[in-house]
């Protein structure tokens, strides 16, 4: 009784330092450093899996996944954050020019757009002409999205209008639309359809296709400098590279 | 007036809650482009997310009286379990965070949806994205206030009046509408109010359920946040047209809400 209670007394600082830096398991050698990252919605899957090899150096990422605008104008308006991965130079642009980030964006992935079908297509929707039927539920990202606004490029490529039921305020909420079957379709990028297992893609052919840019940054003001230069090495990494592909990204 | 001495350091703490309040307002009118509150308020993209919204939450507002004042009289009339069941069933809207509701909003009325999917295959009918959504959305959220409202009305009722009528020979249903009724009258106004000002202001369950597209379901909070990543200026205005209603109904109802009798 004596011994377990020696025990259980000496393993509480242990439990104090540990848990709190949410470290796990058996490495506690090391404090915990933990780095924010800000991060376009579309990215959700492949960063989440990056952060997943991170924590295995100790590295312990939090995400804030959102429409890029939206990021935007929190760190704008002074919001902490460690790094920055944008969906469009836009809105990195935006924020390099109110002087939050040192040096220059480096490109890490690129994204095309795809048309979202329910599994199956049963609508047979074949192209963006398709979009315009009468009778179906179309719905797109608000133009003020990246996302929204290669939608409306790509529509406007191929000469096509069409009236949506919706202008969602992420790209991720399009896709979530389609996959409940609320909307017949969606455009969306390539990742996200290739990270849903309840949808189907329809290609746009490369004549109408909108070629997303999504660069990367360390902002100025960064807390954890170090976790956070981490962390964006491993996304250019060829490891990182891998899972970013594997989501349906272009590599940088 | 405050009327009894209160120790000091409440009313510190009481202060600091204030401006807990106070401070974001303050922000708010502080940040006021009062130069372009003109023009914005004239825009057209502004006068159809006010009209939509004043549309919305009206209809809503009918809505919740026609289900929500037979509600609160079933809630006040049972008493055990089967009450506090009930009860926390009708105000579980409150403190759901409101995208849940709209999730759950799709999961019922969607095209798939428990009630939804029948509609659609039989009649071709879609609610998401529609007008009807939003204001079915905004209902849910904001009913609960009245009913609320109303079942506190009830139970404070003096039943005197209506055994009263029951025992003269009226029948159940002239007694609800000739005496219970009116008798009700500032309890079902105040809860009206509130449901009101609830559903004007209502944003998760409606972007989830009703998605956002100016004319149709986009209302004036959703208007203001697309305004606050395209255009601050025009988000501030549309916040500050919303804070104004709001101030506007709590002044007028002050008493009544705070059960002075």
């Amino acid at each position: 009784m004596n011994r377990f209670l020696a025990l259980a007394l000496a393993l509480v600082p242990l439990g104090v330092a540990c848990g709190g830096s949410g470290c796990q398991g058996i490495s506690c050698a090391q404090p915990m450093s933990r780095a924010t990252v800000f991060a376009a919605s579309s990215l959700q899957a492949p960063f989440d899996e990056i952060a997943k090899q991170l924590r295995l150096s100790a590295i312990d990422v939090r995400f804030n996944y959102a429409g890029t605008q939206t990021l935007t104008s929190q760190l704008t308006q002074g919001a902490q954050a460690d790094v920055f991965a944008s969906a469009d130079t836009t809105h990195m642009t935006t924020v390099v020019q109110a002087g939050l980030i040192d040096g220059s964006p480096t490109t890490f992935a690129h994204n095309r757009l795809e048309i979202a079908v329910a599994k199956g297509n049963p609508k047979g929707i074949h192209s963006l002409a398709d979009l315009a039927r009468n009778g179906l539920v179309v719905v797109l990202a608000d133009p003020s999205v990246p996302a929204g606004k290669y939608a409306q490029q790509a529509l406007t490529n191929a000469g096509v209008t069409i009236r949506p039921a919706s202008l969602e305020l992420q790209v991720t909420a399009v896709l979530t639309k389609v996959a409940l079957g609320e909307a017949d379709a969606g455009i969306v990028y390539v990742s996200d359809v290739k990270t849903n297992s309840n949808v189907d893609g329809v290609t746009i052919p490369d004549q109408y296709n909108v070629v997303a840019d999504y660069p990367i940054a360390i902002l100025k003001h960064a807390q954890e400098p170090a976790a956070a230069s981490a962390f964006v090495r491993l996304v250019l990494s060829p490891g990182g590279q891998s899972v970013l592909t594997a989501s349906g990204f272009g590599p940088a | 007036m405050i009327q009894a001495r209160i120790p000091a350091p409440l009313l510190a703490l009481a202060a600091a809650g204030l401006l807990l309040f106070l401070l974001p307002l303050a922000g708010l009118v502080a940040r006021a482009p009062w130069n372009q509150v003109g023009p914005e308020l004239l825009a057209p993209e502004t006068a159809t997310a006010l009209g939509l919204s004043i549309f919305c939450s009206v209809t809503a507002t009918a809505i919740a009286l026609v289900l929500g004042i037979p509600l609160a009289l079933v809630l006040s009339r049972t008493t055990g379990t089967l009450r506090a069941v009930l009860r926390a069933l009708t105000t579980l809207p409150m403190v759901l965070p409101p995208v849940v509701g709209g999730v759950a909003l799709i999961l019922a009325f969607g095209r798939r949806g428990l009630l939804g999917a029948p509609l659609y295959q039989l009649f071709g009918v879609q609610i998401p994205f529609t007008t009807s959504a939003a204001v079915i959305a905004e209902t849910f959220v904001a009913m609960p206030f009245l009913v609320i409202a109303v079942e506190g009305g009830l139970r404070a009722l003096d039943q005197r009046y209506e055994e009263a009528a029951r025992a003269l020979g009226a029948s159940s249903w002239r007694v609800f509408a000739r005496v219970t009724l009116p008798l009700l009258r500032p309890a079902i106004f105040s809860g009206a109010v509130l449901c009101w000002a609830r559903a004007l202001g209502e944003f998760g369950a409606t972007i989830t359920f009703a998605g956002n597209l100016p004319g149709r379901t986009q209302t004036v909070p959703l208007a203001v946040y697309v305004a606050l990543e395209t255009k601050p200026d025009g988000a501030i205005v549309l916040s500050l047209v919303l804070l104004a209603v709001a101030l506007a109904i709590l002044i007028g109802l002050r008493d009544r809400w705070l059960g002075e009798p």
